[in-house]
């Protein structure tokens, strides 16, 4: 898998199952490995990867997620986008409060993968479902 | 794309007509891409079988692959591909064993010539191209059962569950923590609980590449369904990106033991019980 990946393009995966989940889990962990981030920083991301991998699936309905490499200037990262054509979130403040979840689950995977990442971007809306944008600089 | 009356007729007149020289050729062929990998014996078979269905199928009139009179045909074909995706041959070098037939017919059609040979040739050619995707198909759905076998052998391969001392088990979790996993695992802890009378549990997360809140739930849910029966849960195995990773989630593992290692953890429960575990010191000479 580490072997295959070009950095140059965004490496697109389906989420349509839980299996899914598990192949974004190692596509991320194989691009982070890539832009030499450190292995709590690897960890970091591939958590917040997998919580919104499967809020994707669960709460969106299943949709798509491309991992790409970014690069400022002085430091690279991982930047990942979740899109789904779901319901949108309703009240976002709630969403991202520590606790609160609609399905059955801790309700943490949201506000936890905000804490995981360094940038983190939502577009959300009823009409065109969620977009979610997540960016890790490597220290 | 099926085949009109006639034109089975003459398909059947053709591969009947030469049936010695047409499974000779097209063994021939399909043994020159698999490369001796399968007895000239078994491949001749196989060819016979497919050939002779393909027969007997034309000689009834319309070939169409998914009407009721092809179902010879469409089980000669799907015999083929299960064979050859279980003796780990590859796509292709299943289909080739279909398409070499389209080289044997042009042969045949070269040598009969005659007005209607080119239509017939492009009608057969078609034929044979619907018996290849099908054959195809039944290659992939071979491998998928074959995937999801060993994706249940897995299940149960990968979630043992050890006695480390007396009252003392450990469940050594290893790789992905899906659902259905969780399940067998705590079903195995429990059961396991319950046939040993033991009073402590440890689940060892050392082999979890990741611990997000799904697989903190699950485990969380394990260990009160532990408690529940009287066990105690010591959770091990907890490395320093994961911990920093679950300090950032916010998960909180409440007042549930957790220690770096698995030789922590049994020290921990050992001392619990009372049992000392002193560190030999090594001899001087005076």
């Amino acid at each position: 898998m580490t072997a295959g990946i070009d950095l140059g393009h965004p490496q697109a995966q389906a989420i349509r199952s839980d299996e899914d989940v598990v192949r974004v889990r190692q596509l991320v962990r194989a691009v982070a490995v890539a832009v030499k981030l450190s292995l709590v920083d690897q960890t970091k991301v591939v958590t917040a990867a997998s919580e919104l991998a499967r809020n994707t699936l669960v709460y969106g309905g299943g949709g798509t997620v491309e991992v790409t490499t970014v690069d400022n200037g002085r430091r690279r990262g991982v930047q990942i986008v979740f899109v789904d054509s779901g319901p949108g979130i309703a009240d976002l403040d709630l969403a991202f409060t520590d606790g609160y979840t609609t399905g059955g689950g801790l309700g943490l995977g949201l506000s936890g993968a905000r804490r995981l990442v360094d940038e983190f971007q939502i577009e959300t809306s009823a009409e065109t479902g969620t977009r979610i944008t997540v960016t890790k600089w490597s220290r | 794309m099926a085949l009109s009356a006639e034109e089975s007729g003459r398909l059947a007149a053709l591969l009947g007509g030469h049936a010695e020289q047409v499974t000779q050729r097209w063994t021939e062929i399909v043994a020159g891409s698999l490369r001796g990998r399968l007895s000239q014996a078994e491949l001749r078979r196989q060819v016979q079988d497919l050939h002779s269905a393909i027969v007997t199928t034309s000689k009834q009139g319309v070939i169409d692959l998914s009407a009721e009179n092809a179902a010879e045909l469409r089980a000669a074909l799907s015999e083929l591909s299960r064979g050859r995706a279980r003796q780990g041959f590859s796509a292709t070098e299943t289909a080739i064993s279909i398409f070499a037939l389209k080289e044997v017919l042009a042969g045949l059609a070269e040598e009969a010539g005659g007005a209607t040979a080119l239509r017939d040739y492009v009608a057969f050619s078609n034929l044979v191209d619907e018996l290849g995707l099908f054959t195809f198909e039944s290659f992939v759905r071979t491998r998928e059962s074959l995937i999801a076998d060993q994706a249940e052998q897995l299940l149960e391969l990968s979630t043992p569950v050890v006695k480390l001392w007396e009252g003392v088990v450990a469940v050594p979790l290893v790789g992905t923590l899906d659902s259905a996993r969780a399940q067998v695992v705590m079903e195995r802890l429990l059961q396991t609980l319950v046939d040993t009378g033991s009073p402590y549990a440890i689940i060892d997360i050392t082999g979890v590449p990741a611990v997000d809140t799904q697989v903190a739930q699950h485990i969380l849910k394990t260990v009160v369904a532990a408690r529940l029966m009287g066990a105690d849960c010591i959770i091990s195995g907890i490395r320093p990106q994961i911990a920093q990773t679950i300090v950032a989630l916010g998960i909180e593992f409440g007042d549930i033991a957790t220690k770096a290692t698995l030789a922590d953890a049994l020290r921990h429960v050992l001392r619990l019980n009372g049992v000392e575990t002193a560190r030999r010191q090594p001899r001087r000479d005076v």
